[in-house]
């Protein structure tokens, strides 16, 4: 008996602004405790929420970017609960009618194929604080502490339909949509301090039947990783227990990476009434098409643009393209080597090999120094002008491949300031003296008879041998092409 | 004694010639209050008074002529106050400092108002009668025997002692205007959002409003003229512009008319809901109000029939979305940053049950209660939607009586002040049923005043009534000018509640 797993991603998205979503204290990451509450933060009396334009703007940014309609009118509501992290016992939160709804989100997955998934609406809402247990200065032991800098800072939470149907079609979606909130510059999608927490609503059910299983939410998931292994070992604690006879009960549960299990964290039952009601401070919040516009016209081109561009202006495969776009900062890199190019008046057009060679180039040499240094592409050590500088000079033929890849370590190291200046400072100058080229020729044949010999009686590979050690007795300096060119010519 | 009861300009005219100095008022209003025999005050501290006193002197003494400077005041205690401790009338927030300002605090102080202390209230400003104050009931000044209403009772009993010439007080559900009507002083509750509540303790977000107490509609239009304004900090304030609250007295207040002395209602139009002169009025008060609205014809003003059919729904539709904002915003009060914690809590549970038992009385507990229920799922819709309908249906009625009419104008309480031992303590729907003329203009954010109209005597004692005025939206001032108009015609407003001394107190 076949299964088929249903599966819908809620988000938590920490937007990048300034100040709180409700008051005026920073957002900034790791500041010592409570330095960064303001009177809203820890709801003192008389206090009142104020809406934060920015986190609006970054919703409406983010509306824009995936094709969903940006309510006119949406409300804020208050859901509430008692915990000693939320101050003001209740959150500040978007519930019956959310500022972002609809949308779609097209996902590449690791075939090559692409999955289009629908967004069920994506709304505003304030963050808690945090509890904190570990031993406190100046505090008896056995205290919790609460640091409120959290407190308010903005969420954008983004609700999938339940139209995924693996494990990796969610971490798909969750990258994707990573990689989308980072490019538009809502959120810095530090998932370690939690600016990214993903939660999924998994279910399964017997293939053909239309009705949905009971679901089980799997809460604060902040790494990519745990989000596909999470998935994984609940759908088959979901199979087994149906299978063995057993029913899935609604509920929250934890994901215990260490032990490879998720775990039970409250039932439906315990479900509190959250007694949300249209929050009376904060008057309904009104988006023009004015206010729209004006966030459209700043919006950066996204990454399905610049990926459809790139594969039909270059050529680029799919996925090259793709890679390209991985990031921001990643086609922002491809786009300045495109613009330097233009520049020294290389036009890179449709299936040239300099596009290729470029993207192999990125993808290669500068990721694997990127990788080595953990260094993000926005802080590489060879920018997208010695790139391209070194990149003409392989393809005029004064580098070797594999020379060209000496020089960009030297580049990398900082050693020359540019391609050209390593060439004249190391004699790299290729040699394409046909004279001297066939004088090396002519040294190589007459020590080695016996391969020419074997050339003649009809092995091939012979040539490569005499190719090499022509090229070896240049120091690999010879142009391989026309030490081959040469040398055929020679025996023929 | 004296000078407090003459009112803002007067005071302020004897600053001005140094007949009296601002500390020199402190001083007086300070010894009058003695050992607050009509439970009037919360907290006071000479030294921050007479600091800010002294203050408001040296720009007397430099020459400005800001008309509040140096002028004393009390705060309710629901304003959070840097100097002074903020409590709500609760054991929960019993010395409880706030590190900020309210916007009307800090307004008040820039005009040069000096703050003389807190007023008691009813805890977290809910009653009628100040009798729920976790500290002290307040009494009224007019016979201790009796209450001053609620919940800015302790506002209202010290501007009608005359300790104070004007006090800064709330209304959610006609808690100015009521303890305005039952003391004899004049006070008024602005549109909806013309005052911030940047700093007011929370009980009913969407009814919260702060408004002037004082001896006159001149005084009150004068502290409305420093308190109102749009403020960024709170996002249902008004953004309208500044406007000065007493641009009509002794003018016109139909456009384009001239002003006639003789008649300076002239033109205006007075709608008289028979809903507020029906059974439950009681035949003391109905008396006052009738002769003030021949008042108001003799002043030119024509008097119509009118109706507010859905009057009696105010009082549920208020019961229900008052307690609902009421436990939300209260929700905050748990024992984890601030305010009254249990002690040796078992656990978390523990401490927010024990810490909110202790810390809440029985008439906030009791709206928590009422509120959590109707917010609560399956009730949602049937309480507090439906709540919501009558609120709407109820602001047009509104609307369309404004259609016809420039004022409404009727009783603001039923009764005049009530026994302490009385039904207040027995009966919290008698209380409640005793707001259902106030409602109205709290659920529809209109602006609405009460104005000493006569007296009821009873028991021989000589009780106060107030007549509600009624405005459109945005109309304080001519609101102001036709209450002022009144008041140049009566002298209502003008008579003195017995003095009080601290033997009085002490004999109740």
């Amino acid at each position: 008996m076949s299964w088929e797993v249903v599966i819908g991603l809620e988000t938590h998205v920490q937007l990048q602004t300034a100040s709180k979503i409700f008051s005026g204290a920073a957002t900034r990451f790791g500041q010592e405790p409570n330095r960064q509450a303001h009177p809203v933060d820890m709801a003192l009396p008389g206090v009142l929420p104020v809406m934060n334009r920015a986190a609006v703007e970054a919703a409406i940014r983010f509306g824009l970017a995936i094709g969903a309609q940006i309510a006119p009118r949406s409300v804020f509501a208050r859901k509430h609960y008692f915990y000693p992290d939320l101050p003001k016992s209740y959150q500040i939160s978007q519930y019956e009618i959310p500022v972002v709804q609809g949308g779609r989100l097209a996902v590449a997955l690791a075939d090559g194929s692409q999955r289009v998934i629908e967004l069920t609406r994506a709304h505003l809402e304030e963050d808690a604080g945090k509890s904190v247990h570990e031993a406190l200065d100046g505090l008896p032991a056995n205290c919790s502490g609460i640091d409120l800098n959290r407190a308010g800072t903005p969420l954008l939470e983004i609700v999938t339909e339940p139209v995924m149907r693996s494990a990796q079609e969610a971490v798909a979606y969750a990258r994707t949509l990573h990689s989308l909130v980072t490019w538009i510059g809502i959120c810095d999608g530090n998932l370690q301090e939690g600016s990214f927490r993903v939660d999924a609503n998994v279910s399964v059910r017997r293939v053909g039947e239309t009705v949905l299983g009971t679901r089980c939410e799997i809460k604060n998931l902040n790494s990519f990783r745990f989000l596909e292994r999470a998935i994984e070992v609940e759908v088959a604690r979901q199979i087994e227990l149906i299978e063995d006879g057993g029913r899935v009960v609604q509920e929250t549960r934890l994901f215990d990476p260490d032990r490879d299990e998720t775990r039970s964290m409250r039932s439906k039952e315990d479900a509190q009434d959250y007694r949300y009601f249209p929050d009376p401070d904060l008057p309904p919040l009104c988006i023009d098409g004015q206010w729209v516009e004006s966030v459209r016209a700043s919006m950066p081109q996204l990454p399905e643009q610049l990926r459809d561009q790139w594969t039909v202006s270059l050529g680029l495969s799919a996925y090259d393209a793709s890679m390209l776009v991985q990031s921001r900062a990643h086609a922002d890199y491809f786009a300045k080597c495109l613009s330097v190019l233009q520049e020294r008046k290389v036009l890179v057009v449709v299936d040239s090999e300099l596009g290729k060679a470029l993207v192999n180039w990125m993808m290669g040499e500068l990721a694997n120094h990127l990788n080595r240094e953990g260094l993000e592409i926005s802080h590489s050590k060879v920018s997208p002008e010695q790139l391209v500088g070194l990149l003409l000079r392989v393809q005029d033929g004064t580098l070797s491949n594999k020379i060209a890849r000496e020089v960009f370590a030297d580049l990398w190291a900082g050693a020359f300031a540019n391609a050209d200046q390593a060439i004249e400072a190391k004699g790299l100058q290729q040699i394409q003296d046909t004279g001297l080229i066939e004088s090396l020729i002519e040294e190589v044949l007459a020590s080695q008879p016996k391969m020419v010999e074997e050339f003649r009686a009809g092995k091939d590979k012979a040539l490569n041998a005499l190719v090499g050690q022509v090229m070896k007795r240049s120091q690999g300096k010879a142009n391989p092409q026309m030490v081959s060119d040469l040398m055929r010519q020679r025996l023929d | 004694m004296g000078l407090m009861r003459q009112g803002i300009r007067t005071l302020r005219n004897a600053l001005a010639r140094r007949e009296v100095s601002a500390t020199e008022l402190v001083e007086t209003a300070f010894k009058e209050i003695g050992d607050d025999p009509l439970g009037a005050v919360l907290a006071m501290d000479r030294e921050a008074s007479l600091e800010q006193a002294r203050a408001a002197q040296l720009r007397i003494d430099q020459g400005d002529a800001s008309p509040l400077l140096g002028v004393p005041i009390l705060h309710k205690d629901v304003f959070v106050t840097r100097a002074w401790p903020t409590t709500a009338g609760s054991r929960m927030l019993e010395g409880y400092r706030s590190p900020f300002d309210a916007e009307v605090v800090r307004r008040l102080d820039q005009a040069g108002m000096v703050c003389l202390g807190k007023a008691n209230c009813d805890e977290f400003a809910m009653g009628s009668a100040n009798q729920h104050s976790a500290y002290k009931p307040s009494r009224n000044p007019w016979s201790p025997t009796r209450v001053p209403g609620g919940s800015s009772g302790g506002s209202a009993a010290a501007v009608a002692a005359g300790w104070v010439v004007a006090a800064t007080g709330t209304d959610t559900g006609g808690s100015v205007r009521q303890p305005a009507s039952l003391c004899g002083i004049t006070g008024l509750k602005p549109t909806y959002g013309r005052i911030s509540r940047w700093g007011m303790v929370a009980y009913a977000s969407s009814l919260d409003q702060a408004g002037p107490m004082a001896g006159s509609a001149d005084d009150c239009a004068m502290m409305l003229n420093a308190m109102a304004g749009f403020d960024q900090k709170d996002a249902t304030s008004l953004d309208r512009p500044e406007e000065d609250f007493t641009r009509y007295f002794g003018a016109s207040l139909v456009p384009a008319q001239k002003h006639d002395e003789a008649l300076p209602l002239k033109g205006l139009r007075v709608g008289r809901p028979k809903e507020f002169f029906a059974e439950g009025l009681s035949p003391g008060v109905a008396q006052p109000i009738d002769s003030a609205l021949k008042t108001l014809e003799a002043m030119g003003a024509v008097v119509v029939d009118c109706s507010l059919p859905r009057t009696a729904l105010s009082i549920p539709a208020y019961y229900v979305i008052a307690p609902a904002e009421a436990s939300s915003n209260l929700a905050r009060y748990d024992g984890i940053r601030y305010g009254h914690r249990a002690q040796q809590p078992r656990d978390l549970l523990d401490l927010y049950e024990r810490s909110r038992s202790e810390g809440f009385g029985p008439e906030v507990k009791r709206r928590i209660l009422v509120g959590a229920f109707v917010l609560s799922h399956g009730y949602f819709d049937a309480y507090y939607l439906q709540a919501q309908r009558v609120r709407r249906l109820i602001a047009m009625d509104f609307d369309s009586v404004f259609e016809s009419c420039d004022f409404i104008v009727g009783p603001v309480s039923p009764t005049v002040a009530w026994p302490i031992e009385g039904r207040s303590q027995m009966d919290p729907l008698a209380e409640y049923l005793a707001d259902i003329y106030t409602l109205g203009a709290s659920l529809a954010g209109l602006p609405a005043m009460s104005v000493p109209c006569g007296f009821q005597i009873e028991d021989s004692l000589r009780l106060p009534v107030g007549l509600q005025i009624i405005a459109p939206r945005f109309e304080e001032a001519r609101l102001l000018a036709m209450a002022h108009a009144f008041q140049q015609q009566t002298d209502w407003h003008k008579q003195q509640a017995p003095a009080q001394t601290e033997k009085r107190g002490v004999a109740i």
